[in-house]
């Protein structure tokens, strides 16, 4: 099969031998490994774990590692980029600095009120708060939501699907403290109100969570705290 | 205050408004082209006419905050116009709708 590799200068394009249950990661490792070693990718654990694979394939934002090139190849061919909406540091590889350093403006760090002299929190999983991010929380910051997502294309300061969905797991967080300052985090224009409802980030979610669901759970905690005279 | 915030569910709640104003309006319009009603038949009705005149204050008043709202939006993202410069402008803007609908609106009653 042809694969056309976005490198600094360019789509090159090389020549790849087919394999059967052959990922797109495995072409490219096959392309540095063999073809052409001062490509750079970035990769760590290959089963869908460490979330640090994800490129573009054939135009549209995917983890490689799970994605079987029979699923995703055309007339024989593959076009394989760095992720949208991210600075590229060299060919494949993008910097992902501003992707977290959002989870942080969001407030994505749990603070609990807890010391380890106290024992446990209990938290029933069939708890109302807890069943809400039941798949938000396996979210492994790929960054795939954030290449897919319209509004950051458009408003660079928009925290972006994965920064929300990980404010909103801590929002519904019964352990958590810092409820309001974590609302007034991810409230406005840079924050949840900015989403348009568009769903690219829950279309191309490798993990099939719904970062949507949990920006729509944002603004309803928002108004309601704006409404009770907490925002 | 968040103001974002404020602006949003001001913009739901209007779109909430607008959805029942725009259906009635809408019904209404038929309703007269399909029972034949000239300018003058349609005059008498709603002349002094409280409700009607209720109604369409509604409907602008609706659109008014409905309107600048999503602009602001639309500026953001597809001019990139942010800040005071754009508030202002629609400010101005909701003001004109304002205007203009009540204007309408006045015009059918008085």
């Amino acid at each position: 099969m042809k694969v056309f590799v976005k490198r600094d200068s360019g789509f090159q394009e090389f020549e790849v031998p087919r394999h059967p249950s052959q990922t797109v990661l495995d072409v490219v490792t096959y392309i540095q490994r063999s073809l052409d070693p001062t490509l750079a990718y970035r990769y760590a654990c290959r089963v869908g774990m460490c979330g640090s694979c994800a490129m573009t394939v054939n135009g549209v934002p995917r983890w490689t590692c799970r994605t079987h090139v029979d699923r995703v190849v055309r007339n024989d061919a593959l076009e394989v980029g760095p992720l949208k909406n991210l600075p590229v540091i060299r060919d494949l590889v993008t910097d992902m600095r501003e992707f977290f350093d959002k989870w942080a403006r969001a407030k994505g760090q749990f603070t609990g009120t807890r010391t380890k002299q106290d024992d446990f929190a209990q938290v029933p999983p069939q708890s109302p708060g807890r069943k809400l991010v039941d798949s938000n929380i396996e979210c492994i910051g790929c960054g795939v939501c954030y290449a897919a997502c319209d509004v950051v294309a458009w408003n660079p300061d928009y925290l972006g699907p994965a920064a929300l969905n990980r404010a909103w797991t801590l929002v519904k967080d019964e352990r958590d403290s810092l409820k309001i300052e974590r609302l007034r985090a991810v409230a406005g224009d840079a924050g949840c109100h900015s989403c348009h409802t568009h769903m690219s980030c829950t279309e191309r979610c490798p993990k099939h969570l719904s970062p949507t669901a949990g920006i729509a759970g944002l603004k309803r905690e928002t108004a309601k705290a704006l409404l009770k005279g907490e925002l | 205050m968040n103001i974002q915030t404020a602006l949003w569910i001001a913009q739901r709640a209007s779109a909430a408004v607008l959805a029942l104003c725009v259906a009635v309006h809408l019904a209404m319009i038929i309703y007269a082209v399909q029972g034949g009603l000239t300018a003058a038949e349609i005059l008498e009705r709603t002349r002094g006419n409280a409700g009607w005149l209720a109604f369409y204050s509604v409907f602008v008043l609706a659109a008014t905050i409905h309107a600048p709202i999503g602009l602001r939006s639309v500026l953001a993202e597809w001019l990139g116009w942010r800040g005071r410069s754009r508030d202002v402008v629609l400010a101005l803007f909701a003001l004109l709708v304002a205007w203009m609908g009540m204007r309408a609106a006045l015009g059918v009653f008085a």
